[in-house]
């Protein structure tokens, strides 16, 4: 059994469609769950159709819709660290790794979730995942914890391989579904929702599982 | 956010001219351009909180429309503004969102930073 999940990841909402699923599976069965969030999302370009947020309330907004996510999928534990929006990857890297040093120092945790640094096309999810593989990295071998990369660049399989890890997540899309549908500026935007609606077998197709590569230091 | 009423904004403009004033510029293609369409160049700049002040603001087109803000030292502009936030009173809120609903251009006035 897992004991201790970090998931360390930049925008609000990455959680709901990344990994809502097997965090709620995890929770069910008694781990405990971090979620560092970077960012508040602040610089999205959804609003809500129609537009009910803006630039100057998003970060308002999408503080509360991440609450909501988490509260959904069952995290008992928010960190938001503050960083902003779009800047990860200019972020002063040895005030980023300190953060994630110190988390991991507090929390030990023994699994690990973030996106995989290379092919996970948006600059703060690679700019993120290279912080946490660069700081796990940097931990005695016997004391690394296992970590799970989420990867979705169109090249990915072919550099990287099949993800290794593909968990079943159907007894859990209630969870996953609440923890989208939370982020309520976000997740009608089509790119993330297909042409339809949060039903049917497109549904099934697109939230049933989710993939994760495991990092080899 | 409403729909842009041209002369609510210009109201608003005019009642902001010659104040020291914080600006946000953006103008956006969004960071998945290239990995939705391998056609679209990604393009984005921002400022947040720079301070200005202008002497003269004008809204200008038909929708969507356009405003220039003339500086003691140079300009402001912004084109492709559809929206604003009606519920401010001390604020101007401007945006453009595309036919997808999303942002693509926004300006934002005020006398406190962002």
């Amino acid at each position: 059994m897992v004991r201790h999940i970090l998931v360390v990841l930049p925008h609000p909402d990455d959680e709901a469609f990344g990994a809502a699923g097997t965090l709620a599976m995890h929770i069910q069965q008694g781990a405990q769950v971090t979620y560092a969030c970077l960012t508040l999302g602040e610089m999205g370009r959804n609003m809500g159709i129609p537009p009910f947020a803006n630039r100057a309330t998003l970060p308002h907004v999408r503080k509360q819709e991440l609450e909501a996510s988490c509260r959904a999928i069952g995290i008992q534990d928010l960190r938001l660290l503050g960083f902003h929006d779009k800047m990860i990857e200019f972020e002063d890297q040895a005030l980023l790794d300190s953060k994630l040093e110190a988390l991991l120092k507090e929390l030990r945790p023994d699994l690990v979730i973030t996106f995989y640094p290379g092919y996970s096309v948006h600059p703060d999810h690679d700019a993120c995942g290279a912080a946490v593989i660069r700081t796990v990295g940097k931990l005695p071998a016997e004391e690394r914890p296992v970590v799970y990369c989420i990867a979705f660049s169109h090249n990915c399989e072919e550099e990287i391989g099949s993800p290794d890890v593909i968990i079943d997540v159907k007894p859990f899309l209630p969870q996953k579904l609440a923890a989208i549908q939370a982020h309520r500026s976000q997740f009608r935007a089509p790119e993330l929702m297909g042409s339809g609606n949060l039903s049917g077998e497109d549904l099934l197709e697109r939230y049933g599982t989710e993939h994760f590569w495991t990092y080899r230091f | 956010m409403e729909r842009i009423s041209p002369s609510d904004v210009q109201a608003r403009l005019d009642r902001l001219q010659n104040k020291a004033l914080y600006l946000h510029l953006e103008s956006t293609t969004g960071a998945y351009a290239t990995h939705l369409d391998s056609s679209k160049h990604p393009a984005s700049a921002f400022i947040s909180n720079a301070r200005i002040r202008y002497a003269h603001g004008l809204i200008a087109g038909n929708g969507p429309y356009r405003v220039g803000l003339k500086t003691e030292t140079g300009w402001v502009y912004a084109e492709g503004l559809t929206h604003w936030e009606e519920t401010e009173s001390e604020r101007l809120i401007l945006a453009g969102h595309d036919s997808q609903g999303k942002l693509v251009v926004t300006l934002m006035l005020s006398p406190h930073p962002f």
